[in-house]
């Protein structure tokens, strides 16, 4: 039987469709109730109840939800290029699923452990931006084009500072794998070792980074309802929308996971002594999910002048500070040497 | 040399409107809600509330409703169709009465005009339909709404009967 799965094409191809399929669908059924999680806490700032009908307290809203949108009808605007129209929601949904391929969610528990892991998540949500600009521009029609425009400003501008605060992250690690990363962030201190107490500020950068990265609120220019309806999804309905809706939560909640695995240290125990494990991994993503859905209750929306000050003139210039204190720190071993606590190499 | 309000620029730098809101957000998170559990909850109703109408009755079974017409010459929506003739015992009783409740605009006219109290808006605001024909009521339906929401009803006019 093992050697079935190991050595021949056929079991190799099944076992590894069969790994995909173990991360992929957990992580859809786990952001069905994301959602309904983050409407819950939208709700709860707001003195609201909140989807409370569908199953026990509502928690099958979202599944609810998922068969409405697929009983819709698919409207397609007369002059969109149906070819990219289409094909928007599906780049935006498969590159933030592809992303998950080198998050690893316990020791070891990952679908492809390559060396510049970090890189390619990078990369791949650096593509994201497409789906956004083709739906935009597919559209054919004035609002989406300009919800696109926005966008494309917006993530290419932000995902310069992430690109900076991962640099400062690799540097402290001196690894671009993410198992490395979260192995370095163990310590006998437990929280206190990880990578969120030496690289604080970094923190915070990220974190508002990948609320613009995302286009979560007070980042949410491109689908600004109040100016643009709904910004590059106006013109979508049925199933389009749904994939343009579930890859962006799986977008933000890659953000959180990668939060998670650079600043949290991923599935490491936060007391010493306790088990490490995957329940930790999901505790710490909920808890920072928590602080992207509690964002989204109490800012208002940035200016989109606001928007670029912000990114071009503080992030970049204090990312790229942080990058040249971290480099020194890491090089003389200021701070009893907590900027250096690399796995390999040095 | 311009000056520096280094005050603002340290809560700036420190994110303070943030948490500010954050610890906002958070008073409300715990509050109790403002909103009711609909359909198993319900918001308190005044007396004078001007839901669907009937028609009542008085308490030996005989209907209160004249056919005066006061209430058919009142209506700005010209909502209500009233015939009358009088009946074998020599009362004068409508033979229709009919309120197209899509017209209706639910002012209270038809109430306030009525000399004998017969024609009134009742506490009833769920009664919406699946087809527009079934809005239009006629004499039965007002009289049966009468039947069944004369308690609240008598409650509602006897309450409000002070300020009359």
């Amino acid at each position: 039987m093992a050697d079935f799965f190991f050595n021949t094409n056929l079991g190799m191809l099944l076992l590894i469709i069969g790994q995909i399929l173990l991360v992929v669908v957990p992580l859809l059924i786990a952001l069905a109730f994301l959602m309904y999680a983050d409407r819950k806490v939208w709700a709860a700032v707001q003195m609201r109840r909140g989807p409370n009908v569908v199953g026990a307290f509502g928690l099958l809203q979202s599944f609810a939800d998922f068969g409405k949108y697929i009983v819709k009808e698919i409207i397609v605007p007369a002059g969109a290029d149906k070819a990219v129209f289409f094909m928007a929601p599906m780049v935006t949904l498969v590159m933030s699923l592809i992303a998950w391929a080198v998050i690893p969610f316990n020791d070891g528990w990952v679908l492809s452990n390559i060396n510049v892991a970090i890189l390619y998540v990078f990369a791949v949500s650096s593509l994201e931006v497409y789906g956004v600009i083709m739906g935009g521009w597919a559209s054919n029609s004035k609002y989406p084009f300009l919800g696109s425009l926005r966008s494309a400003a917006q993530m290419i501008s932000y995902e310069v500072s992430i690109g900076l605060i991962i640099v400062g992250i690799i540097i402290s690690s001196g690894s671009m794998n993410f198992s490395a990363i979260v192995e370095a962030q163990s310590g006998s201190y437990g929280l206190f070792n990880w990578f969120w107490l030496p690289h604080f500020p970094m923190l915070i950068l990220f974190f508002i980074s990948a609320l613009a990265e995302t286009n979560r609120p007070p980042f949410d220019l491109p689908e600004a309802e109040s100016e643009l309806v709904a910004g590059f999804q106006v013109e979508y309905s049925s199933t389009p929308f749904l994939l343009f809706m579930i890859g962006e939560l799986v977008a933000v909640v890659l953000m959180c996971a990668l939060i998670t695995l650079m600043f949290f240290g991923g599935w490491l125990s936060p007391i010493p002594g306790l088990p490490d494990g995957i329940f930790w991994m999901i505790a710490k993503i909920g808890f920072v999910f928590f602080f992207f859905a509690m964002v989204k209750a109490i800012t208002p929306r940035y200016r989109y002048d606001q928007l670029m000050r912000l990114g071009w003139k503080v992030f970049l210039p204090f990312s790229l500070i942080w990058v040249v204190f971290v480099a020194f720190a890491a090089k003389f071993g200021w701070f009893w040497g907590i900027y250096a606590r690399w796995t390999v190499g040095g | 040399m311009t000056q520096i309000d280094y005050t603002r620029a340290v809560k700036y730098f420190l994110l303070q409107d943030v948490w500010q809101g954050f610890k906002l957000g958070m008073k409300y998170f715990f509050a109790p809600k403002a909103t009711l559990n609909y359909p198993h909850e319900k918001g308190p109703l005044s007396p004078r509330f001007r839901g669907e109408h009937a028609l009542r009755r008085y308490p030996n079974g005989e209907e209160r409703c004249i056919a005066c017409k006061l209430c058919e010459a009142v209506c700005p929506a010209q909502a209500i169709t009233i015939d009358a003739e009088p009946r074998e015992d020599g009362s004068r009783r409508t033979t229709r009465y009919d309120i197209d409740m899509t017209k209706c605009i639910y002012c209270g006219f038809c109430q306030e005009a009525c000399p004998v109290d017969a024609i009134v808006e009742g506490p009833n605001f769920e009664f919406s339909t699946e087809t527009r024909e079934e809005l239009f009521y006629d004499k039965d339906k007002l009289l049966s709404n009468g039947d069944r929401w004369e308690g609240e009803i008598a409650r509602n006019l006897e309450l409000d009967a002070p300020y009359r």
